[in-house]
C-alpha cells in the first residue's frame, strides 16, 4: 500500500514511515494477542485444574484407568486412545495426501488437475458431523461385517473417518509447497528431457519436504484435535485398548462426555488436567517438528 | 448432542411457520395473549412429551417460542441451576446437594421405565436379573450361552450425565460395575439407533423410546410395557421431572403447568409413558 501512495504523489516520505510504523505496531498488537490467549488458556486450565493436581493426583493421571466410583481418575487409556486414532489416521492420509497432491501438482493432466483440486478445496468445508453419520451408517456396518466381531466402533473405523477429515487439509499444504519449488529448476529438468515421474521424485519432492513436514504435522494436529468423529465412531469404552478393533475413548471425547458431570466432582475437576495434557502433547509435538526442520544446531535444513 | 439441538430447532421453526388455528383450545388459554422465549434443556427421554406440548403450544400461539435441547439429565439440571436455561428435565430425581446448592423446584410430571433393548434380528427375548448384570459387567460375554448365535456381545452404556443410566444402574444393575469395554452413546435416540444398527448389541432406554427399531427384553419375564410399569410388575421405573431455579413464574410457571393438565397428560400417555394425574 505505501508504495501506490507514493507513486500516486500524495504524501511525503516520512508519512510513508509513519504508515510503516503503524502497520508494524498492529501486527506487533496482533501478534501479543494471540500469544497471550495462548498462554491464557494454560495458565486457566493450570488454575482451575488446581485443586486436582495439588492433591497429588497429576502423575496418577498418566497411570490409573479411568472408574470414579473408586476414586480413579486417570486418563492413560484415553491417551492411548488419542495416539492410537491419531497417528493411524495419519499413516492412512500420508500416503494418501501425498499422492493426490502429486497428482493434481505434476502427474495428472491439467484440466483434471484443476477439477481435482476444486473437488478437494471443498472436501476442507464439510462440517465434521457429516462425516461422524456417514462414519455411522456406512463405515461401522461394513467393519463389523468385515472383520465379524465388535461392534464396528473402533479405532480403526476412526481413524478412517479422520483420514477423510485431514486429507483434504493435507493435500492443500502439500499442492502449496509443490507450488514454492522454484520456476527454474523445473524448467533445467524439462530441458534435460526429464520424465514427470523423474520430476517428481528428483526436483518436487526433495525441494518440498519442509512444507510437506509442515503439512504433516498440521494434519496429526487436526486428527488430535477432533471430538466428534471420536465422539460418534470410537465407541468411547473406557478400556485401554488392546487391537485397532477395540472401541476406544480419546481425550478430546472423554472431556467432551465427562463434561455434563457434577461441577463440584472430582470428575469435572479431572478434566482440567486432561486438558493441560492435552496441551502438553501438542506443543511437544510441535516442537519436536520444529526441531527436526530446524536440525540439531538450529541451522535450517 | 448438537444435532438434536439443531433439528429440534428447525422443527420448532417450520412448526411456527405452519401454525393452524383449528387446535383445541382449552387448556391452552393460559397462554393467550402471552409472549416470550422458552428454553428446555436436559434429559432426552423426555424430549417426545416436551416437544408434542411446545408444537401445540406454539400452534396456539405463535408469539411464544419454545427451544429444547438434549444433553442428558446432569446438564439438565446444571443448565437449570446455573440459570442458563429455564427449564432443565431430569430423568432422575436431583441429588439433594443440587437441590440446596441451586434452590431447585422438583415437579415430576410422568413415571417412565429404562427398558433392555436388543437389536430386532437377535433371537434372545428374555433374560433374567442376574443374567441382566453379568452381561453389563462383562462376566457373560456371548450370546451362545444365553441361545443366541455365537457372537461377542457389545455392551452400549450411557454417558455420567445421563438420568437413565442413574436409573438403570441403580434398580437393574443393583449399583453393579459395568463392564470398561462398553460403548458410550450420548442420548436416548442415539442409544436406539445404536442398537438398531448394531445386530450383537444391548443397552438400555426410555421405555417411552422403544419402537420397531429395536426389540425390548423380557426381564425375568416381565417386558417393559406401559402396563407392566403401571401395574409395578416391571421395576426398573423412574419419575420424570422438570426443574426451575426458585419457584417459576410467568410463562414458564404456565409451560409447567400445562404439562400437568388433562390435556398434555394424555399426551404423556400416547407417547409410552405413564401419566401421574
Amino acid at each position: 500500500m505505501p508504495r501506490n501512495r507514493q507513486n500516486q504523489g500524495l504524501y511525503p516520505g516520512h508519512m510513508n514511515k509513519i504508515y510503516e510504523k503503524f502497520a508494524e505496531k498492529l501486527f506487533l498488537l496482533s501478534a501479543i494477542l494471540s500469544i497471550s490467549v495462548t498462554i491464557l488458556i494454560f495458565g486457566f486450565m493450570l488454575i482451575l485444574g488446581l485443586p486436582f493436581i495439588r492433591e497429588g493426583n497429576f502423575f496418577n493421571l498418566f497411570t490409573q484407568p479411568w472408574s470414579p466410583h473408586q476414586g480413579l481418575y486417570g486418563i492413560y487409556p484415553m491417551i492411548i486412545g488419542t495416539m492410537s486414532v491419531s497417528l493411524l489416521s495419519i499413516v492412512f492420509a500420508f500416503p494418501l495426501s501425498l499422492g493426490c497432491a502429486s497428482l493434481i501438482s505434476v502427474l495428472g493432466p491439467k484440466g483434471f488437475s484443476r477439477f481435482f483440486r476444486k473437488v478437494v478445496q471443498f472436501m476442507t468445508g464439510v462440517p465434521t458431523v457429516i462425516y461422524g453419520f456417514i462414519g455411522i451408517f456406512l463405515l461401522v456396518p461394513i467393519i463389523r461385517e468385515i472383520f465379524q466381531g465388535g461392534s464396528g466402533m473402533c479405532i480403526l473405523s476412526a481413524s478412517l473417518m479422520l483420514t477423510v477429515l485431514v486429507s483434504p487439509t493435507m493435500i492443500l499444504f502439500f499442492i502449496d509447497s509443490f507450488d514454492q519449488v522454484p520456476k527454474t529448476f523445473i524448467n533445467a529438468i524439462d530441458a534435460l528431457g526429464g520424465s514427470k515421474v523423474q520430476k517428481l521424485l528428483y526436483v518436487m519432492l526433495p525441494n518440498a519436504w519442509r512444507g510437506i513436514l509442515s503439512g504433516l504435522i498440521l494434519g496429526l494436529g487436526r486428527a488430535f484435535g477432533d471430538t466428534l468423529i471420536a465422539l460418534m465412531i470410537a465407541g468411547n469404552a473406557i478400556k485401554t485398548p488392546g487391537s485397532v478393533l477395540d472401541s476406544a475413548r480419546t481425550l478430546t471425547s472423554h472431556i467432551a462426555l465427562v463434561i455434563a458431570s457434577d461441577y463440584e466432582s472430582m470428575e469435572f475437576k479431572s478434566i482440567y488436567a486432561c486438558g493441560i495434557s492435552l496441551y502438553i502433547f501438542t506443543t511437544i509435538t510441535v516442537l519436536c517438528v520444529r526441531f527436526l526442520r530446524t536440525g540439531p544446531k538450529g541451522v535450517t535444513k | 448432542m448438537n444435532i438434536r439441538n439443531f433439528i429440534v430447532g428447525i422443527t420448532m421453526a417450520f412448526l411456527t411457520l405452519s401454525a393452524t388455528t383449528n387446535v383445541r383450545a382449552d387448556a391452552l388459554d393460559i397462554f393467550k395473549n402471552e409472549k416470550g422465549i422458552i428454553k428446555i434443556a436436559g434429559g432426552t427421554a423426555h424430549i417426545p412429551v416436551v416437544k408434542e406440548a411446545a408444537k401445540r403450544i406454539i400452534n396456539f400461539n405463535p408469539d411464544i417460542q419454545i427451544s429444547i435441547a438434549g444433553g442428558g439429565s446432569g446438564v439438565g439440571i446444571k443448565q437449570a441451576g446455573e440459570g442458563l436455561v429455564d427449564i432443565g428435565n431430569s430423568g432422575r430425581m436431583p441429588s439433594e446437594s443440587e437441590i440446596k446448592r441451586y434452590n431447585l423446584k422438583v415437579f415430576k410430571w410422568a413415571i417412565d421405565g429404562v427398558g433392555i433393548i436388543v437389536n430386532p434380528k437377535n433371537n434372545v427375548k428374555t433374560l433374567s436379573k442376574i443374567q441382566v448384570i453379568d452381561i453389563f459387567s462383562g462376566k457373560i460375554n456371548n450370546w451362545q450361552i444365553l441361545g443366541g448365535k455365537n457372537k461377542e456381545i457389545n455392551v452400549y452404556t450411557r454417558n455420567e450425565a445421563s438420568g437413565t443410566r442413574a436409573v438403570f444402574w441403580k434398580k437393574a444393575l443393583n449399583k453393579g460395575k459395568i463392564t470398561s469395554k462398553a460403548n458410550f452413546v450420548v442420548s436416548n435416540g442415539a442409544m436406539k439407533s445404536a442398537i438398531s444398527q448394531d445386530p450383537y448389541s444391548i443397552g438400555y432406554v426410555s421405555a417411552g423410546h422403544i419402537d420397531k427399531s429395536v426389540a425390548p427384553i423380557a426381564v425375568d419375564h416381565v417386558l417393559p410395557t406401559l402396563d407392566n410399569v403401571k401395574k409395578g410388575s416391571y421395576k426398573i421405573v423412574r419419575g420424570l421431572y422438570s426443574n426451575t431455579k426458585g419457584d417459576p413464574s410467568g410463562l414458564i410457571k404456565k409451560f409447567i403447568d400445562y404439562l400437568l393438565t388433562p390435556e398434555c397428560q394424555e399426551i404423556v400417555r400416547t407417547k409410552g409413558f405413564i401419566p401421574v394425574i
